[in-house]
């Protein structure tokens, strides 16, 4: 087996997962570029797994599980952001994300009482009149 | 050339490929349905490597759980069936770092192992793997659980409805409103 090819696989994944990061506006689709990176980082675990002779057989293996285990976390708490930010702002393009911004006259409708998307683009509406 | 190599050179050009149409691709749908491609490759591309568990937890794990969700996230945002232009920034920097990232790991690692050759070590089967989990790595396995709760915790509390909202929105609007703001609360 020549360790090089699934190194190299790694190599150019990784390299996508950080254009994807870079390039794309939808947060989903910044989320799906980062599992590319983690995918990248795990088959760079298991290959070393078979080059390297540790002292604990099968290390890269256990922790290529640690690294799944962590995406899965991620996953769930970055899709509670992104779900959240569209419910407050109707939009998830991460470079229309204010940083700087006092939320209190973002939200101060009438349709602050009613849970779902649309209260958040009925209250941006709203303020920029 | 052995036949692990060929098949790990087939499943490493569908991972990349799918790869480029993850982060290429103007639908949002087929996005998430090309990376469970990538993610199937690369399960196969650990079968090869004798990683065993990994690729089956690759398959339950990202294919059957995180794109899942991600899909979800997808449809729960609206977002259009067609394709869609605004979905990039312009994009040289993210190219030029991207690329240069991708290149400079390849030649270190091309440089690193050239066209050497290693013999596969015993299968990486669930009983040797959880020899090692509850024997070498307890104190990490026990963290992660720990990690995980208290991401689930995290995504709750992310999840509440009344967050973004002005804390005395109830106040001045009378008991209508506030009965709705606690349903929404409940809810």
């Amino acid at each position: 087996m020549r360790p090089v090819i699934p190194y190299l696989t790694a190599a150019f994944l990784f390299g996508l997962g950080v254009y994807g990061v870079l390039r794309r506006r939808n947060a989903v689709l910044v989320l799906m570029a980062v599992e590319l990176m983690l995918n990248a980082v795990n088959l760079v675990l298991v290959t070393a797994d078979t080059t390297a002779r540790a002292a604990l057989p099968h290390g890269g293996q256990v922790f290529a599980l640690f690294v799944i285990v962590l995406a899965a976390a991620e996953i769930g708490v970055g899709l509670a952001i992104v779900l959240q930010l569209y419910r407050m702002r109707a939009s998830v393009a991460v470079d229309e994300v204010p940083l700087a911004e006092p939320p209190a006259p973002v939200l101060a409708g009438t349709g602050a009482d009613r849970p779902g998307p649309d209260t958040g683009a009925a209250d941006r509406t709203e303020g920029q009149r | 050339m052995t036949g692990a190599d060929v098949l790990l050179l087939a499943l490493g050009a569908v991972a990349v490929g799918a790869g480029v149409l993850v982060v290429a691709t103007k639908h949002l749908v087929r996005a998430g349905l090309y990376l469970v491609l990538c993610l199937g490759a690369l399960a196969g591309d650990y079968l090869v490597l004798t990683a065993e568990l990994v690729a089956w937890v690759q398959v339950l794990i990202y294919v059957g759980a995180v794109v899942v969700l991600l899909l979800f996230a997808v449809m729960l945002t609206r977002a259009p069936i067609g394709a869609s232009d605004d979905l990039d920034r312009p994009g040289w920097p993210a190219a030029l770092i991207g690329g240069g990232s991708g290149l400079g790991l390849a030649v270190l690692l091309v440089d690193a192992y050239r066209w050497s050759r290693v013999e596969l070590p015993a299968a990486g089967t669930a009983e040797r793997l959880g020899e090692q989990v509850f024997r070498a790595w307890v104190l990490p396995f026990e963290v992660l659980s720990v990690l995980l709760l208290a991401a689930l915790v995290g995504a709750i509390v992310l999840s509440r409805p009344e967050i973004g909202r002005r804390p005395d929105a109830a106040t001045p609007a009378g008991p209508v409103a506030g009965a709705a703001v606690d349903e929404g609360g409940r809810g």
